[in-house]
Order: C-alpha cells, then structure tokens, then sequence
C-alpha cells in the first residue's frame, strides 16, 4: 500500500511492501538511521519519535497506521546546524557516551519542555522513566537537563 | 618516558586534567553518528543466522532447499562450507564457527543465510529444516566438575596452611548470570574486495582478534582481511568474542555481494557470552583483634558450552578472592566448569565481582562476629603499597590506598531519610504498593580490587601513531571506542605531550596500524595512552631538534620569539611516529598460584544506601556513595561517567539483573524481562577520586573503567541486609529472598 505522511515537516509518500514498523519505515525507506532500534519491544525508548504530538516508541507503531500522520525524529528536532539547548546541556554536561540511548533521550527531552519548560528533577525522571541508557547511570542526563529546566545552560 | 624530558611545554587547551567536549557528541546528538547497525552498501545483501533450538542435540541432516527456493536467497552456509579452521575463540579455539555434528548450547548457531532483504532471510532461516536427536544436556556445574569437565582448574596456597584463627565465619554466595546488555546489538558489514578478500566493519572491542579469526577460518592469508573498528553502541565486554564476524565473511565471499547482518534482541542475548555465574564458599579466620588470619574460598563458575575467557575469568576470580586485605595464610581452589548453558565470558569486572560479593559479605560476618565496626575491620586490614598480594604473594609497587579509600567513605556524610518521598521514590516506585510504614532503611559498605590490564604473563601491548597533517596531529589507532571516551582523552594526551590543541583521533582498520589490543581490563586508557603519549613525546622532540627550535604549537616551530618552521611547512614534512607500549611484564603461576601476576591494581569503595519494603520485598537503592583510586583522573567528567555507569550495573546485578535459565534455555531473553535499571532506579552518586601518581599509566592513570561495578554490589547486598534483617546470600536479591524467605 501507499501512505502519505509528514515527516520533520516534509510531505512524504511511502510504499509499504511488508507489515514492518514505523521505525522500519524511517530507518531503512526514509534514510533516517537517527532512531534506533535496540529491543523491538518498546521498552528501551531508543525510537522514540513525537508522532502526531505524542511521544512514541516507533518500533509499536505499524508502518500502516502512520498514515496521514505528522512524525518528528531526532533529525527533525535538531537544529540545521549544531546543537538545541537541551541538546547542547546533555553535550557539555557528558550525557553522552555510546550514544546509541541519545536520539531518543533527546526526542523524549524535547516532548517533556515542550510541554513543561520547569519541569522538576522528579518530573525529569518520570518523562524519560522509559528510555534506557546503559552507559551513563542517568545522572549527568538529570543534571543537563535540569540546567535547561532553571535556565542555568550556557 | 615522560613529558618532563620535554623543554618548555605550553599545554594547550583540552589538554589531560580537563573535560574537553567529545568531538562525536555532536552527531551522536543529532542522530548523524554511523554505528555498525546503521552501515549500508550498494547491492548489499542482509543476513540471518539458524540457531539450535536445543541445549545439547546431535545434528542428523540439515536441508536446504526450501530455504534455497525462496526467491531472493542467495546463500546457505552450513560448517561444511567453513573453508578454513572450523572453529574459532579468544584464547582457546574450541568454538564452531556452526555447529557440525553436534549442537553444544541453546542458540548456537548452526547455518546462515543471505538474501535481498531482512525478511526474507529470517523467512529463509526459518525454513531451513534441520534434524536434530535431542541428546542429555549438562547444565549442572557441580556435576560437571565430578565429571572433571572443567575449562580450567587453579589453586592457590600461601603462607603457612595450619594456622588457625580464634574467631572463625563461615558462609557459600551464589551470583546469578549478568548480561551485558548493550544497548546496540551485534551487527556488522562484509564487503568483498573483488580480489579474494574482504573488508570488515562490524561490533568489536578488538579488531585484531576479530580479524586473526576471521584468516583463520576463511583461510585467508592477513593481508586480505581487513577488520575497521565501527560505531559501537556499548560493549560492557559482550564484544570481545567473535559472533557475526566470521559468519559475514563467508556469506561475503560466498556471494560476491556486500552482507550486513543485525542481530534483533533476544539473539543478541545468546549471541554474545554473559557474565558467568559463580557459586563461592568462605571461611575466614581472624584473631580475637580483629586480624585476618586465614582465608579458605572455594570458587565455581560456570564456563558453559566452550571456553571464551574462562580460563581468565576464573583466575581473576581466584587471585581476587581475598579483596583488599592482608592475610598470611590463604587456600583458594577454584574450578571453571564446561556445561551446556550458554557460553559464558568478559563483562565488566571480569571474575572480581562475583568473589567481591563473597568476600565482603564474610568481612561483614566477621566483624558481627569480633562485635567491631565493618570499616574498622576493614581499616585493620587494609592491602597497601609494599604489601604482599594475600593470593599471589606479589609485592605491590605501584600505590595502592586502600586505607584513604576507607577513611575518606567513612568521612562522607549520610543522608538524613527525606521528610517526604515522592511515590516515584518508594521501593514500589511509581507502582505506588509501597506503604511507607513497611519501608526499613540499611546502608552497608563494601570495597573491592581488581588488576588493570591483562595478566599471567601475556605479552599485553598496544601501538599508536601520532602524525601531523595540515590540519594538525592526529592519534591512529585500533582501540576502539565504546561510549568510555577513548577518542576524547588520546587527544587530550596528545595535546598535553605535543603542545598542539589541534589534535584528532582516527580509528583505522588493522592494515594500518598494529594491535591496541581489547577495550577491556580497564587497559586502553594506560595502554593506548601509554603508546600515544610517548609517540607524542617523542615526535616532538625529534621535530624540535631537526630543526634547532625550543617550541612547538599550532604555528610551528618556534624559536625564542622566531617561527622558524610554519605548520604548513612542517605538516609537509611527513612526520610521523609509532610506539608500542607494553607494561611490566607479569608471569604466569606456579604451582601455588604464586607470582608477578598483574601489572597494576585498582581499589575503590562503596557506601550504599537502600529503602526497603520488607512486606513485598523490594529495594529502592537510594545513593551510591564511592570513593576510587584513579590514579589520575585525565578527564575528570569522563571519570565521572564511568563511575555512575559502573555503579548502575552494580545496581542491576544487586536487585534484578539476571538471565534465568532452566535446561540450558535462557527463559527471559528480552527487555520485557530481563530488568534494567532505568532512571527510576538510578541513586544519586557522589565520588570522590584518590589521585595518587606512580602508576605506569600515562601521567600516572590508572584504568576506572571496572572499578565501580566491582564493589557496588556487595554494598547494596550489605545495605538490603541490614534493613531486612535476612542474609541474602545470593546476588541479584530477588522480592522472595526479603519477603518469604
């Protein structure tokens, strides 16, 4: 079948050949590797993409019922050039180290300020309560992004 | 060498003792980072991999035909079309690249498969019909050991075995089955080169083993295999053995065509090893001061269908055994058992975590009963710099401050329990079935020490070059970057050394440069470091001398106030330098077990602090407090992430980390079930460094990868104890172990 979506605002026609994922769909179709696929289950949060402004595990959802919806990945999110404060704060706050957690911790990060720009520490905690990171031991995440919550980036 | 033979030295920004920003955290960020999973090549064909479904099965025939009439299937490999060495291992090759006559594990690999697309391979290696004759299955250690199917058996016996100690504790641990679970699965490329031969990009911590196995069993000569480090998404150790990489190679060559594989999930928790299980028993002797007297352990652990680093885990294991203490009499044995679970091998802390468990569980039995403070026993006791290793009888050179280790946890302050916790905060978590008035705070302590490096007299080296293009220096090498922060603190010690701040780090294939050897053992910081900075060092000297200068920067050569030579000029020059490091040389044991065995230690210690609801028997681990010897701390942020990451799978293994199994089948091979700690589990952390030079490490670092997952178990052990009043012998602590037990 033919689906018509928007993806990080572009208008976008796919053929959908197999009963494959979102995910699928924008990794290996759209050329969009910036999600990424590490359980398949929805329980790591790795594809986490904003879909018609839910945040959501691309892995769940059906390449199919993507129809006709609006899809923000990690490339969508981040700026032409360099980085978004958030993305920025979790750059010079060592939130990063395999990386491979990243797209979907930033994704997650941006539904949660775009829906509350103070949040608490607590809060920070509870919106990326599904994305798992095995490298970092979460905190430099809560400490980066708690420096965009007070406004302390630089 | 050192960098004090150097005149003049300006260090330049991002230079060592700072945290410069990684150069790929920006695409990493962005989503723009390649890592192996995300690679792609024209007319590239996808792979898939036929596993046994049988812990144990003889293979009577294997049809592929129906796999072969699906349209798009272009090959089906089985162990007859392995065209060189049938098998394959980091240390000892017993490992069928497929299973020939017989299946030794659940989800061992027995044919693989290329077609046009993912799916139709997966449809390819499902409809391959393979016979098997279920055949019993060993998956009894014990029963493995009477069998003496063991990879390997050690013993270890010092000072005088009579002596005897007036109070005496006894006790057996049990540590479940750690994962690594890395957050991208294996995954890699072949690509042939049209001439015979093949380029490699796949998952690894050490390309040059994966490509000396790669020659062996295609029967390449090395030359036309070429192993390129790629992005990685984690290793923790599940990286160090061959899964894919051969298996991409062959279908590779058998096809002419580019093949990527990418293992989903549940595969990729039987494709790589896991950390073995180990079952320990203690007694520990001291005299009625509190001085240890004499240590007996006995140390199991499961090995698995074939050998992978056993033999090494349990050395580690066995030499460890003691912790960081003195002790004048001591008799380890210990035994690696060869079953048919899943194979079993490296993952961070490799042998030192599984006895830490036993072994601070008995110093806190012990000092129940003496009726002394834990840390006053341990303060008593404490291994240090000039003291004889309690196993190996090694004098230890290089510092060690078990001691400032001790004393600087007992001096962090304690958190006063918090007047309101948030639901999400509670042992029940944001399941809100924790009652607070079921809620029992514990902290309990724990230390523990491992070697860095590798040991037993192998020859442990890595090479670096350092080179100057126009746009600066550059650090080649094949150490591979996981996530730790290789590629941010070579250039930090390039630029230290060199006096440069333009300095990146390229990682190239292993036709280009020699060994680094594995990112593992905490080694590469000393070891890559090692090379870098005296490659760095003496390219520096070698150019100022040439051409008469006493300073070297971005600009050039200097000359008092006179640029003698610019860059442009000098990156024309060609230079360029190659070292390979190696540290003190080790042996292997003698009969005894005794030895230079290591090359360095690490200790560092633990303090936790955990709720826990005692009528449901869950665990909320409040903070981890740490103190660690590092030597020198190069990039204090990238320390800091090693610390809270290590403490997190302390966490992991501590409360729910476990791949369970049953006959030889992992029961739980999936995110859904096996548990990690997500950011609702994580303690807050607070690490203070022992920075103590005199280590062979580059400016005297010492290797922090390990070092916090060692002890941070034992410790929430410890602390889950003392709030529930049970013993917990057995590591992860399961709801049943507080609640029913």
């Amino acid at each position: 079948m033919i689906i018509e979506l928007t993806v990080n605002g572009e208008p976008v026609t796919a053929r959908i050949t197999n009963p494959g994922s979102l995910l699928d769909l924008l990794r290996d179709e759209l050329g969009l590797p910036g999600s990424k696929n590490a359980c398949e289950q929805g329980e790591c949060g790795s594809c986490s993409i904003i879909l018609d402004g839910e945040l959501v595990c691309s892995c769940l959802v059906m390449a199919a019922d993507a129809a006709d919806s609006s899809v923000v990945t990690v490339e969508g999110v981040s700026p032409v050039d360099g980085l978004d404060p958030i993305q920025e704060a979790m750059h010079r706050g060592g939130a990063v180290q395999c990386g491979f957690c990243t797209p979907g911790i930033v994704v997650a990060a941006v539904d949660l300020f775009t829906r509350n720009p103070r949040p608490s520490r607590t809060q920070i905690k509870e919106a990326l309560a599904g994305n798992i990171c095995r490298c970092t031991g979460y905190g430099a995440i809560i400490r980066a992004l708690e420096t965009v919550a007070t406004g302390a980036e630089t | 060498m050192t960098t004090d033979t150097v005149p003049r030295i300006r260090v330049p920004e991002g230079g060592v003792g700072e945290s410069p920003l990684r150069p790929d955290g920006v695409p990493k960020l962005r989503g723009e980072f390649e890592y192996a999973q995300d690679l792609s090549a024209e007319g590239m064909l996808w792979a898939a991999t036929v596993r046994s479904p049988h812990a144990r099965a003889r293979i009577v025939s294997i049809d592929l035909a129906p796999a072969l009439a699906i349209g798009g299937v272009h090959a089906c490999l089985t162990a007859a079309d392995v065209p060189g060495r049938a098998t394959f291992g980091l240390e000892h090759p017993d490992q069928p690249v497929l299973a020939g006559d017989e299946a030794r594990f659940w989800g061992e690999p027995v044919a693989v498969v290329a077609a046009e697309d993912p799916d139709t391979a997966r449809q390819a290696a499902a409809a391959i019909e393979v016979r098997y004759e279920p055949l019993d299955a060993l998956t009894d250690p014990v029963e493995a050991d009477r069998r003496d199917d063991v990879f390997r058996r050690l013993s270890i016996r010092r000072g005088d075995q009579a002596l005897r100690g007036s109070v005496v504790v006894e006790g057996t641990y049990e540590v479940g089955m750690q994962d690594q679970a890395p957050l991208g699965t294996e995954a890699g490329l072949a690509i042939p080169d049209g001439q015979g031969g093949v380029d490699l990009y796949a998952t690894s911590q050490y390309v040059h083993i994966d490509h000396e196995q790669v020659v062996a069993s295609l029967g390449l000569r090395p030359e036309q295999v070429r192993a390129h480090p790629s992005g990685i998404g984690g290793a923790f150790g599940s990286r160090e053995d061959v899964n894919l990489h051969i298996h991409l190679c062959l279908l590779a060559l058998h096809t002419g065509r580019p093949v990527k594989m990418v293992y989903h999930r549940s595969e990729s928790f039987t494709g790589h090893v896991h950390r073995h299980p180990a079952w320990l028993s203690y007694r520990h002797e001291a005299d009625e001061t509190g001085r240890l007297v004499r240590v007996q352990a006995r140390v199991m652990i499961d090995g698995g269908a074939y050998a992978s680093t056993t033999s090494a885990v349990l050395a580690n294991a066995c030499y460890f055994a003691v912790g960081p203490y003195r002790c004048e009499s001591v008799s380890v044995d210990g035994v690696g058992s060869r079953t048919n679970n899943p194979p079993c091998g490296a993952m961070r802390g490799f042998g030192a975590v599984q006895v830490c468990f036993g072994y601070e569980s008995q110093m806190d039995r012990l000092a129940v009963a003496l009726g002394m403070d834990p840390l006053d026993l341990r303060e008593m006791n404490a291994l240090g710099t000039g003291d004889p290793m309690p196993t190996t009888g090694q004098v230890i050179d290089t510092p060690l401050p078990t001691i400032d280790v001790i004393r600087s946890l007992q001096a962090m302050p304690l958190p006063e329990p918090a007047a309101t916790v948030h639901h999400s905060e509670l042992p029940g978590g944001s399941g809100l079935t924790t009652e607070s008035h079921h809620v029992r705070r514990g902290v309990g302590y724990a230390l523990g020490i491992k070697n860095l490096g590798f040991s037993e007299g192998s020859d442990d080296y890595a090479q670096a070059r350092v080179r100057f293009t126009s746009d600066g220096a550059v650090v080649e090498t094949a150490a591979i970057e996981v996530g730790q922060g290789m590629v941010t603190v070579l250039a930090q010690i390039a630029r230290s050394a060199l006096g440069i701040s333009h300095v990146s780090v390229a990682h190239v294939d292993t036709s280009k440069i020699g060994s680094a050897g594995s990112t593992s053992a905490s080694r590469q910081t000393q070891l890559s470091g090692g090379a870098t900075l005296e490659a760095a060092t003496r390219l520096r000297q070698r150019v100022l001398s040439q051409h008469d200068g006493d300073e070297l920067d971005d600009e050039g050569v200097w000359k008092g106030d006179d640029l003698l030579v610019t860059w442009a000029d000098l990156s024309d020059e060609d230079w360029e330098e190659t070292v390979t490091f190696r540290h003190p040389p080790t042996t292997g044991p003698d009969e005894n077990g005794q030895g230079v065995i290591h090359a360095d230690f690490a200790v560092a210690g633990h303090r936790a602090v955990v709720d826990v609801d005692t009528e449901l028997g869950l665990v909320k681990v409040v903070r981890v407090d740490t103190v660690q010897d590092v030597g020198r701390a190069l990039n204090p942020q990238s320390v800091q992430g090693q610390i809270e990451g290590g403490i997190l799978q302390g966490v992991g293994l501590a409360v729910m980390e476990e791949l369970v199994m049953k006959d030889g089948v992992i029961l739980n091979p999936t995110f859904t079930d096996y548990l990690l700690p997500t950011i609702l589990d994580a303690p807050d952390v607070e690490a203070l460094l022992i920075e103590q030079e005199g280590s062979w490490g580059p400016f005297g670092a010492k290797g922090v990868g390990e070092s916090p997952t060692i002890s941070s178990t034992a410790a929430i052990a410890a602390a889950t104890r003392a709030a529930s009043g049970k013993e917990l012998n057995r590591v992860p602590i399961r709801p049943q172990d507080i609640a029913l037990e």
